[in-house]
């Protein structure tokens, strides 16, 4: 297949890895130490987490590189840095840093509305956010080498998470069982290539590490979207804006491996203190959601 | 059929599996002291070490795995070769130790200096003429101690080894299609 060719390998393989774990928000070194003791697997370098973007508004663009470098400096796990959508620019100077993983995300301000990066070109690789399996699709046909479920980021409400993962397993079920001429229609109603629709149909999967993220703020959460058929979780701001992040750092962690496990997960969720505030979803105004960004 | 575990703490455990499974063994996953039990050999899969190691230790699992693998085989790739070196540098971190070896983290570079490259063994070893090998943030083997075989190199550094009963890889042979070095391992359980 013309999109899994050796490079793209080398980049999913790196998805491959984190599978099972927590990829951690962070937005400084102090922080990405503690995610790194706990147990990540990987951090997210941004400049603000995505509950504070919510609300001081204004641009929110890729971090400062002096931060992003520190960070790559202090710890030892891969480093991510999000590029706001269609930013081929921020990406290329995040390759240019050598930063493991870029994210073009909805949790940063689109710069373009009509299209997002051609990743393709990229030696580093790239995860993009989805709703459902045709937008899945579109990014990975665009080069991206993981899939991460969008969820509401900064909301510390899973239900957009689970309706996500839900959607495109639902979705990736319902190919298997259709016929050849059946999929290239599926593949005009998905408006996703063809080769791609047919892989997935053969496999019942996506052919990249499909991971889940936005809104995940518990252990609880954490192992509530892997049952659900997510291979590992990033969350944001459910654990800096916890009231004890090490604690919540390290059972999100024990909840990524134990998931099936509700007593582990008991032992996990002991003595954690409060979750990080949430917001009520139908309440917030349309142009507030972050999921709508990107198609 | 010998049954071999696979640690799925975290990392590529599915991937190894997969190949344990086409290699002819029955591939389960392990995550406690009870799982290992059950089990001929084990498999420590790539994924993140400090990940794995944080794990281990809040789960009680280092003494346990280290009885396992002074009876038992235990096959490690890239994290996996890792957790069973005797000494870590790249940041120091303590291990499994049941391998002599000294292995530095991540010492081909970050993720863009990951490859993809022929390897030819040693033709002694039994394993095909050449092997595809996938590194990913990879670790090199340092220093070997007495005892410690070498399978395979890359440039000079020795990149499949044996010690024992125990098969280290600083790559990822569970992510190419050849089942080779996985088939090696079984027959390094059913020896005994």
């Amino acid at each position: 297949m013309r999109f899994l060719d050796e490079a793209f390998r080398l980049k999913s393989g790196l998805a491959e890895m984190l599978k099972g774990g927590v990829i951690m928000d962070v937005t400084n070194a102090e922080q990405a130490v503690i995610a790194e003791k706990a147990g990540a697997t990987a951090v997210m370098a941004l400049e603000r987490v995505p509950s504070d973007i919510r609300k001081e508004g204004g641009v929110a663009r890729m971090s400062p590189i002096g931060t992003i470098r520190e960070i790559m400096h202090t710890v030892s796990i891969p480093v991510m840095a999000k590029a706001r959508i269609g930013h081929f620019m921020e990406a290329q100077v995040l390759e240019a840093l050598k930063v493991d993983y870029i994210d073009e995300s909805e949790v940063l301000t689109p710069a373009d509305e009509e299209h997002h990066i051609d990743k393709r070109g990229f030696k580093t690789p790239f995860v993009c956010g989805a709703r459902n399996l045709g937008e899945a699709l579109r990014r990975i046909a665009e080069g991206a080498a993981m899939i991460r479920t969008k969820g509401e980021a900064g909301s510390g409400n899973i239900v957009e998470a689970v309706r996500h993962i839900r959607t495109i397993v639902k979705e990736m079920k319902q190919l298997t069982v259709l016929g050849r001429e059946e999929l290239v229609a599926e593949a005009k109603k998905l408006q996703a290539p063809l080769e791609l629709v047919e892989y997935v149909a053969e496999h019942g999967k996506l052919p990249v590490p499909n991971f889940s993220a936005g809104g995940i703020a518990t252990p609880a959460d954490a192992a509530l979207v892997m049952n659900l058929g997510a291979e590992a979780v990033f969350v944001g701001s459910g654990i800096f804006k916890s009231s004890n992040p090490e604690a919540f750092a390290k059972a999100i962690v024990k909840a990524a491996t134990y998931y099936k496990d509700p007593v582990k997960l008991l032992e996990a969720s002991e003595e954690l203190g409060l979750g990080m505030a949430g917001l009520e979803i139908s309440k917030l105004p349309e142009s507030e959601l972050m999921q709508t960004r990107g198609w | 059929m010998p049954k071999i575990g696979v640690l799925a703490l975290q990392g590529d455990f599915e991937a190894h599996r997969t190949a344990l499974e086409r290699a002819g063994a029955e591939a389960v996953e392990v995550r406690t002291a009870a799982g290992l039990d059950a089990v001929d050999g084990l498999v420590i899969p790539g994924g993140e070490s400090t990940t794995m190691l944080k794990l281990i230790d809040a789960e009680n699992l280092l003494e346990p795995l280290t009885a396992f693998g002074q009876s038992k085989p235990i096959f490690g790739t890239c994290a996996g070769a890792i957790l069973l070196a005797n000494e870590v540098l790249s940041p120091k971190q303590h291990s499994l130790a049941l391998v002599d070896l000294t292995v530095e983290r991540n010492a081909y570079g970050r993720q863009i200096d990951s490859r993809i490259v022929t390897l030819h063994p040693e033709p002694a070893s039994g394993l095909p003429e050449s092997l595809e090998a996938v590194f990913i943030r990879a670790p090199i083997i340092r220093r070997m101690g007495d005892g410690v075989k070498v399978l395979a190199r890359y440039g000079d550094d020795p990149v499949l080894v044996e010690h024992g009963r125990h098969l280290i890889a600083t790559f990822h042979p569970e992510l190419t299609a050849d089942a080779s070095i996985h088939r090696r391992f079984l027959a390094k359980v059913t020896q005994g």
